[in-house]
C-alpha cells in the first residue's frame, strides 16, 4: 500500500509534482500513466526517499520509507535508466545490494535466474545493452522479497519475448498479494497489464480509475462531419445527450448520434455533406486527449481555446 | 480515487522479514564488496603501494650515494618517505572515486534507496576505505623505509625503524586521512571531475598559492593546511613555520572530521 497525500515537488521554478494525492492497492496492478514529463518517475524518488517532497508526504504501508528497518523487503524498486555502477559485473552489483540488508546466496541466485541474466551475471554492467540493465534493474527490485514493487518504465529497452515476460511478472506479483505500482508513458501497455490506473500530466492527477472503466469510456464513439452549412446542422443535431465541437470551420464532430442518424437529419434539411464518419477513439488518442486537457489547464492561452469547445458543446 | 475494487483480492500483508534489517555491520560488508568488485579500486592502491615503496628505494640508494652533498631535511631518516607526495594523490583520488563513482553512475540511488537513513553508508565508507588504506599504508610504509635504510646503511648512513617510528608509521596514517578526505570531498563535490580538482587544489595548489604570497599572516594560516600539517607529523626536520608534529597529526584529524561533518550534513539535507 502506497499512500500520497498532496506531494508537491519544484525543481527551480519548474513544479514536477503538483499537489498529488493517490492509493496504490495490494494485490492489482497500478499503472502510472502520463505522457514524458509529467512527474512520474520524481513521485517513485519521493516514495523511496531520493527526493523530499516540498510539500505533503508519502507512506508505503503506513510508514515513510526510510523509517521501515528492512527497507528492501518492504519496497523493490527499479528506479529510472540506470542505477548501477558500470564498472562492476552484475553478479557483484546484486551482492552488494543483498549485502546491505544479509539476503543470503540462495535468493541471489535465485533473482538471477528469475530474471535471465544467468549468462552474463559475471559481465561487466557497463557492456550491458539497455535490456540486459532493465533486467538487473528489476532482478535488484525483487532481491528482497519485498511486499510493494515499484518499477519506473520496466518495458523500456525490452524485446517482445522481454516485455510479455515482464507482463506476467507484475500480474503474478499482483496475484501473490504485493502491491505493484508501474508507470510508462503508453497506454497501450498499461491496458494489457494494469488492473488500475493513475494518470498524471504536468504533475496533476488526472484521473484515478479501474482499466476497464477507462477503457469503456475511451471507447465513445463520435462521427466527424463536414459541410459547407456547419452551422445549420449543429442547431438540428443539438439535443440532451449529443456533444458537438468543432475543429475548424465547416467541420463537426458529434458525440452521441450514429453517422446513420446524422445522415437522416441533414438529408431530410436537404444540408450538403462533404463527409461523414464515424471515429472509434483508440486508448492511446483517450489518454492524449487526456493529458492534452491537463497542458490546456496549465496554459492560459490554450485555456481559452478549450472554453470556446464546451460554448460549442 | 475509486473506492470500487472488483478485481482486488483480499489484500495480503507480506510481513518483511525480521532478518533483512540493515544494521552498520551489514552496510560495511556492502562497501567492503563494492570496493573491492572495481578493478580501478585496487589497481590505484597497487599503484600507490608500489609509488612509495619504489620512490622510498630511489632515495634510499641516491642519498646513501652522494650523502656528502645533502641538504640536511634530504639526510634525515624522513628524507626517504618523500614518496608520500604521490601517495597522497592517490588515495586521495581513490578515496574521491570511492563516492564519486556512486553518482557518475548512478549507483547511487540503488545505494540509497537500500540504506534510505543514508549515514550509515557514509559511516561504512569511511570506515572500509580507512581500513583498506592504513591496512596497505602501514606495511607500505615500513616496507619503502626498511627498504631505503637499506640502501643507506650500505653507505654506512643509515637509521633505525624505532627512532623513527613516528615518522614511519606517521605517513601511514597521513596517507589513510588524505584518503577520508578524498571521500568526504566526494560526497559533498558529487562529481568525480570536480572532486579530484578539489582535492588536488586543496593538498598542492593552496599551499603553493600561499607560499607565494608574501607576509607571515599567510605564512601561519598556511601551516594549518592539511598536506602543511601533515608534513609536520610526517618529517623527522622541524622547520620554521610549521606545527609540531603531535599538533600537526591534531590539524590533520580535525580537517578529516570536519570535512566528513559537512558531508554527513549535505548527504541528510539533499535529493540523492
Amino acid at each position: 500500500m502506497i499512500e500520497a497525500q498532496h506531494l508537491t515537488k519544484t525543481y527551480g521554478d519548474k513544479t514536477a509534482v503538483d499537489d498529488l494525492s493517490f492509493t496504490v492497492r495490494p494485490g492489482i496492478v497500478t499503472g502510472f500513466l502520463g505522457p514524458n514529463g509529467a512527474g512520474k518517475s520524481t513521485t517513485m524518488r519521493m516514495i523511496v526517499g531520493l527526493d523530499a517532497p516540498d510539500q505533503g508526504s508519502v507512506t508505503v504501508n503506513g510508514r515513510r520509507y526510510a523509517e521501515h528497518p528492512a527497507p528492501l523487503s518492504e519496497v523493490g524498486v527499479l528506479l529510472e535508466a540506470k542505477a548501477v555502477h558500470t564498472g562492476r559485473s552484475a553478479e557483484n552489483h546484486l551482492r552488494a545490494m543483498a549485502a546491505t540488508c544479509g539476503i543470503g546466496r540462495r535468493r541471489l541466485e535465485e533473482v538471477i535466474d528469475m530474471v535471465g541474466l544467468r549468462e552474463v551475471a559475471s559481465k561487466r554492467v557497463g557492456a550491458f545493452s539497455l535490456g540486459m540493465g532493465q533486467r538487473l534493474g528489476i532482478a535488484s527490485a525483487l532481491l528482497g522479497d519485498p511486499a510493494t514493487v515499484m518499477l519506473d518504465e520496466p518495458v523500456n529497452g525490452l524485446d517482445p519475448e522481454g516485455i510479455r515476460w515482464i507482463r506476467g511478472l507484475l500480474r503474478g506479483l499482483a496475484a501473490e498479494g504485493r502491491t505493484v505500482f508501474v508507470s510508462s508513458h503508453l497506454m497501450s501497455e498499461m491496458a494489457l497489464t494494469a488492473d488500475q490506473l493513475i494518470v498524471v500530466g504536468r504533475g496533476r492527477l488526472i484521473r484515478d480509475v479501474p482499466v476497464h472503466e477507462f477503457i469503456d469510456s475511451a471507447s465513445v464513439q463520435s462521427v466527424h462531419v463536414r459541410s459547407p452549412e456547419a452551422g445549420v446542422l449543429r442547431d438540428l443535431l443539438t439535443g440532451p445527450d449529443v456533444t458537438i465541437a468543432s475543429e475548424a470551420p465547416g467541420e463537426l464532430d458529434v458525440i452521441g448520434l450514429s453517422s446513420d442518424e446524422i445522415g437522416i437529419r441533414a438529408g431530410r434539411a436537404g444540408i450538403t455533406l462533404f463527409e461523414l464518419a464515424p471515429v472509434q477513439a483508440s486508448l492511446e488518442e483517450a489518454f492524449m486527449e487526456l493529458t492534452r486537457d491537463s497542458v490546456e489547464y496549465r496554459s492560459p492561452m490554450n485555456a481559452a481555446g478549450a472554453s470556446n469547445d464546451e460554448d460549442a458543446a | 480515487m475509486s473506492t470500487e475494487m472488483s478485481t482486488a483480492p483480499a489484500a495480503v500483508r507480506l510481513e518483511p522479514r525480521a532478518d533483512h534489517r540493515v544494521t552498520l555491520a551489514r552496510v560495511i560488508r556492502s562497501e567492503w564488496i563494492k570496493f573491492w568488485t572495481l578493478r580501478s579500486s585496487w589497481l590505484t592502491l597497487l599503484g600507490a603501494v608500489a609509488g612509495v615503496i619504489i620512490i622510498a628505494q630511489l632515495i634510499g640508494y641516491n642519498t646513501g650515494k652522494s650523502w656528502a652533498h645533502l641538504a640536511p631535511e634530504d639526510a634525515a631518516p624522513s628524507g626517504v618517505m618523500q614518496g608520500y607526495f604521490l601517495g597522497q594523490l592517490l588515495v586521495g583520488v581513490l578515496g574521491v572515486l570511492f563516492v564519486s563513482g556512486e553518482y557518475s553512475t548512478g549507483m547511487i540511488r540503488s545505494t540509497l534507496a537500500a540504506v534510505p537513513t543514508r549515514l550509515p553508508v557514509l559511516a561504512a565508507k569511511a570506515l572500509v576505505f580507512f581500513a583498506i588504506s592504513l591496512g596497505s599504508m602501514l606495511p607500505t610504509c615500513v616496507v619503502a623505509y626498511l627498504g631505503a635504510m637499506a640502501f643507506r646503511t650500505h653507505y654506512g648512513h643509515g637509521a633505525s625503524l624505532d627512532g623513527n617510528l613516528r615518522v614511519v608509521i606517521g605517513t601511514g596514517v597521513y596517507l589513510a586521512l588524505v584518503g577520508l578526505i578524498g571521500g568526504a570531498i566526494g560526497w559533498i563535490v558529487r562529481s568525480t571531475a570536480g572532486g579530484i580538482s578539489s582535492l588536488v587544489a586543496l593538498l598542492l595548489v593552496l599551499p603553493v598559492l600561499l607560499e607565494v604570497i608574501p607576509g607571515t599572516f599567510v605564512k601561519s594560516v598556511s601551516k594549518y593546511l592539511p598536506s602543511e600539517a601533515g608534513s609536520s607529523f610526517v618529517s623527522t626536520v622541524h622547520a620554521q613555520h610549521t606545527l609540531s608534529p603531535w599538533a600537526g597529526l591534531v590539524v590533520m584529524v580535525v580537517w578529516t572530521i570536519g570535512a566528513i561533518a559537512v558531508a554527513a550534513f549535505l548527504l541528510q539535507r539533499r535529493d540523492g
